[in-house]
């Protein structure tokens, strides 16, 4: 571990992404959230800590569809932060990462109207877990109950054991050990995860690359997602 | 209300006769008194439909629905991504707009001494504390985990943790407690030697409730020395109180990352709406409680006409800000900014938009400029109606129209309430009736002496053969 400890960052290469959504189905098998069915996700309460954003470029019939994963973007400088009145969502200096606890949420959902990129998800309903879904909860994810926001946590879970096990065997790290269930289950490689106080990590070098960009950067959030431009030019 | 037909007709005839004017009218203070206490026992059939039908509403809104909501969860509202605030909050910041009637009319003319004030102070402060009561609500009924509310308060606890100091929403409380403390003080002290005339002459339960109230008033030259300073310090007190409680309000939206909400114009512009609202309910609630409690000896043209005035005033002043901000907002022509005036302008809002445009700009315009619709029962009643509905189209469309469009044109919405926030604004409504027309049959509805004591200092004094009014300085 480098003095400044870690800077986890993940890296999303728009080029390689296909729109599969496996992503957003390890998210939801991982993090034990709920799927709420057809008519709340026609209300618009899909509860997608990661979600694919779909656009369509060009006039039929020259057509092409986008897809850009979104989930929180971890920002540095976070505008959910200070609007929570009992500090339910925080930096967390350690994990530099900003996190949620649930048990201290009161549910006053003024995070999620102050988060640009709309990532944060709210409990509406007391979550359920039909048969056979209730097989296979994740035992290190608390099960969250109505009234609570919550939202991608970069896997802290996995980051966590990660970091017990480096530290269990006496080592640091290695760059690609700890990988949250997206970048995990892409089948192209398009969530990248790493550590960018490592220079030599995989993310570390990608983000140098001309093609990153951080998504609605103007607005000074200072994002720990980058972005990878895609475009004609890069697609294979 | 009952508004029974068997009232006397307002007359509102050209005030030529000084006699029009209350303190210029003088009559025999026992007359007055029991006018007043009259007034308080007047509980007609009308009375008691309101209260059982209003509570009946309470009930079902605020027992019923809530209750639902509590056990079942926040979903069984209309709200959803990225609409995560609804008709709660838009009835929560328009409550607080009508709590600033009372202070508005009460405190700012009295410190400015303004005469025709005086019969209609306890009214509006009234309407105060019960808009506040209701409003304090909505942040309890808004929350996703109601019983949790204490962890925003700050006490020493357990979790070891204090709320953050740096949330609106944690300013937004601390604001509406003092308010509502220091209003209700507000509204307590000049009650103080109406409560001792009550006391005197009450028998039975109604004696116990007002020898408690008047804290033993007797009435001594001490007393009213006291009372009158602490009266004024409070006059003095409750005025920053008011600005800041809207504008922390507004502060809730305006602090934001939001494109429509963050705007440095919305302090003074939400202060000056909930005066013009507040303003106008106050001249609702007069109307009626005229007709219904035979006030018509206190409750003049006179005061109408000036309340009359006072809103159109309010009316062009919350035109100037809302032309200020949405000029700036479509000038600058960001794109977000762009879709917010096209939504309301075209949009799935337009509708209201243009009520809105309608009840509180064109229709305040064109008519209060007239003597005869100010002094008119339902031309008055029909234009301050309007504005309330104006007023709370503006709060609905910033809180849920705003709220449907982002930076991210995938993380657009739309939102329309269910019936169970229907319901529990339906129930709130009726709370704040139910509260006003149970209390005004318990404490006098007009502070008698205040009324008593301007008439001291106005008179009519003989100068040749004309009567001219002429007035002594209190103080």
């Amino acid at each position: 571990m480098s003095e400044q400890g870690h800077r986890w960052t993940m890296v999303v290469d728009l080029d390689k992404c296909t729109g599969c959504q496996a992503c957003v189905v390890a998210c939801h098998a991982e993090n034990n959230i709920p799927v709420v069915g057809e008519d709340e996700v026609r209300m618009g309460r899909a509860m997608h800590w990661l979600h694919i954003e779909r656009y369509w470029e060009g006039e039929y019939p020259n057509l092409r569809a986008r897809f850009m994963p979104v989930m929180c973007q971890q920002c540095e400088n976070a505008p959910c932060e200070p609007v929570c009145p009992v500090f339910a969502t925080y930096h967390s200096e350690v994990e530099n990462i900003n996190v949620q606890v649930y048990n201290r949420c009161i549910g006053t959902r003024y995070c999620a109207n102050n988060c640009p990129y709309i990532a944060r998800v709210f409990n509406w309903f007391d979550p359920e877990f039909p048969e056979p879904l209730n097989e296979q909860l994740n035992p290190d994810v608390t099960v969250r109950r109505r009234g609570i926001m919550e939202k991608c946590t970069f896997c802290i879970q996995r980051i966590r054991r990660g970091e017990e096990t480096a530290e269990a065997e006496g080592r640091e790290i290695r760059d690609g050990e700890v990988q949250p269930a997206c970048a995990q289950s892409c089948p192209t490689g398009a969530i990248m995860f790493g550590d960018l106080n490592d220079p030599e990590s995989h993310v570390a070098k990608l983000v140098r690359s001309r093609r990153s960009f951080k998504l609605l950067e103007e607005l000074g959030t200072e994002p720990a997602v980058v972005y990878l431009k895609g475009g004609d030019f890069h697609v294979g | 209300m009952s508004v029974e037909s068997k009232t006397a007709p307002l007359v509102w005839v050209e005030a030529e006769d000084p006699r029009e004017h209350l303190l210029l009218d003088p009559r025999p203070p026992e007359e007055m008194n029991q006018m007043i206490m009259d007034a308080m026992h007047r509980t007609g059939p009308g009375f008691w439909t309101l209260v059982i039908v209003t509570g009946a509403l309470i009930l079902i809104g605020l027992v019923g629905a809530w209750g639902y909501q509590i056990l079942k969860g926040m979903g069984v509202a209309g709200i959803r991504r990225p609409v995560y605030w609804g008709v709660y909050i838009a009835n929560f910041v328009f409550w607080i707009g009508i709590s600033h009637s009372g202070t508005f009319v009460s405190a700012i003319l009295r410190v400015f001494k303004a005469e025709f004030r005086r019969p209609i102070t306890r009214a509006s402060e009234m309407m105060t504390s019960f808009a506040l009561i209701v409003a304090g609500m909505y942040p309890l009924i808004h929350l996703g985990r109601t019983w949790r509310f204490y962890w925003m308060v700050p006490y020493p606890n357990q979790r070891q943790l204090w709320p953050n100091f740096h949330s609106p929403l944690e300013w937004d409380m601390m604001a509406i407690f003092t308010y509502l403390i220091g209003s209700t003080l507000y509204l307590y002290l000049p009650l103080i030697p109406d409560m001792a005339m009550a006391r005197d002459r009450s028998t039975g339960w109604r004696y116990k409730l007002y020898r408690v109230l008047a804290l033993g008033w007797r009435g001594s030259e001490p007393e009213w020395h006291h009372l009158k300073s602490a009266i004024n310090i409070f006059a003095f007190a409750i005025i920053p109180v008011m600005f800041s409680v809207h504008t922390i309000v507004s502060w809730d939206f305006g602090m934001t990352m939001k494109t429509g909400w963050h705007s440095s114009i919305f302090g003074p512009y939400f202060v000056t709406g909930a005066i013009f609202s507040g303003v106008s309910a106050v001249a609702t609630v007069l109307l009626i409680v005229r007709k219904a409690m035979k006030l018509e000896y206190f409750l003049r043209p006179e005061h109408f006409d000036s309340i009359g005035k006072l809103i159109l005033i309010f009316s062009f002043a919350w035109t100037y800000f809302f032309f200020a901000d949405y000029l700036t907002e479509w000038y600058g022509g960001e794109s977000v900014g762009k879709e917010l005036i096209t939504l309301q302008a075209r949009g799935p809002v337009a509708p209201l938009w243009y009520l809105m445009l309608t009840t509180n700009i064109l229709i305040p315009w064109l008519t209060l400029w007239s003597r005869k619709v100010r002094r008119s029962f339902w031309g008055l009643m029909l234009v301050t109606l309007g504005v309330n509905v104006g007023m709370y189209i503006e709060r609905y469309i910033i809180v849920t129209g705003f709220l449907t469009r982002n930076r991210l044109p995938f993380d657009w919405g739309m939102y329309n309430p269910s019936i169970v926030e229907i319901l529990i604004s339906i129930g709130s409504l009726s709370t704040f009736i139910f509260l006003y027309a149970v209390v005004s049959r318990l404490i006098p509805l007009v502070p008698v002496w205040e009324v008593q004591e301007g008439q001291v200092t106005h008179t009519l004094r003989r100068v040749g053969r004309a009567l001219v009014p002429s007035v002594a300085e209190l103080e």
